[in-house]
């Protein structure tokens, strides 16, 4: 063994052919491993999510005599909130699409849109928490609203964080051009951002939808 | 011969493919069927057409496919051998995902149903 060219001893080799993973070409590189490893991360983030969600599904009847989900969701506002975040997601793809192509005007145009939108979402949840804490809903008033506050209130946190880490982009993209570490971190990003819109599917359906079936 | 290029052996999630046309394609795609998915979702809650009992079932298989939907042209998950990894990892989450899920609700269904309990413990309604 004294040329690098030279199979290694041990493990399978099937050069030329399909790739086994012990190939000799060494590790997978960065702009795979870094958005593998963000792609895990987003799915341990929805082990999390499934707790919440069956916490949520064991607790929905435990009301307490307090107001239950038919009396105080409105599917009107989860409708608007639905397709704001959908819209949202579209444009982040939009604004990958851009990127890749290194068109900085559009893709700060798009990342603008995708916040504004994912802003609108925030908005409607923020306005939704207030007015059911105003008619005495508060997370504290029954083992129902506890769940709702947590799970919903999660998804929410999750997007703040998304609406920062797309304005932080933004500036990165502004300031060092679209650098390859920078658009790793882009990639992340969206990745990010179309996982929350999964996770909202899921609770327009299990929370809003199912909620207030007749 | 000749050695493949690594970066075509595997892709990372969400990573762009091919031509500005047919990734825009891609996304616009995703986005009509998320769009038809939802409005078909909130007109089966809406309605009465249907029948009753099966309505909240066949919500979960709306969500399902929409989140489908999401993965395929939003996430660019596909069966390609590129793409191994991505769903391999995929494929363990919504294992553990359901197995979380379905558990806690079918035991907790049935504690809650056969815990012998006066009516006004049921539901955990003297929790506070």
């Amino acid at each position: 063994m004294t040329a690098a060219s030279e199979a290694p001893a041990v493990g399978l080799t099937h050069q030329g052919s399909e790739d086994t993973g012990l190939g000799q070409r060494g590790p997978a590189s960065k702009s795979i491993v870094v958005p593998y490893g963000f792609w895990l991360f987003v799915l341990s983030d929805m082990v999390l999510f499934s707790a919440l969600f069956a916490t949520y599904a064991s607790l929905v009847h435990a009301t307490d005599g307090g107001p239950t989900t038919n009396e105080l969701f409105h599917r009107n506002l989860v409708a608007i909130e639905t397709v704001a975040l959908l819209v949202s997601s579209f444009v982040c793809g939009l604004a990958m699409i851009t990127a890749k192509r290194a068109n900085m005007l559009w893709t700060q145009i798009w990342l603008v849109v995708t916040a504004l939108l994912g802003l609108v979402f925030l908005s409607i949840e923020i306005y939704e928490f207030a007015s059911m804490v105003a008619e005495g809903a508060p997370p504290q008033r029954s083992a129902f609203l506890s769940a709702f506050f947590t799970l919903v209130g999660c998804h929410g946190a999750h997007v703040t964080c998304g609406l920062l880490w797309i304005g932080t982009m933004m500036a990165q993209i502004w300031a060092k051009g679209f650098q390859p570490h920078i658009m790793r971190r882009l990639l992340c990003l969206s990745v990010f951002w179309h996982a929350l819109d999964i996770i909202w599917v899921a609770i327009f359906t299990i929370v809003y939808l199912i909620g207030t079936l007749p | 011969m000749t050695e493949p290029d690594p970066e075509r052996l595997n892709v990372a999630p969400g990573a762009p493919h091919d031509s500005m046309l047919s990734e825009t394609i891609s996304y616009v795609v995703g986005l009509g069927l998320a769009l038809l998915l939802t409005g078909i979702s909130f007109w089966v809650a809406s309605t009465s057409v249907l029948w009753g009992p099966g309505v909240a079932t066949g919500l979960v298989v709306l969500a399902i496919a929409q989140m489908g939907v999401h993965l395929v042209f939003f996430l660019h998950i596909t069966s390609g051998p590129d793409n191994t990894n991505n769903v391999l990892a995929l494929a363990f989450g919504v294992l553990i995902v359901f197995l979380v899920m379905i558990g806690t609700i079918w035991i907790m269904a049935h504690m809650n149903a056969n815990m012998a309990a006066p009516s006004d413990l049921m539901n955990l309604q003297m929790q506070r």
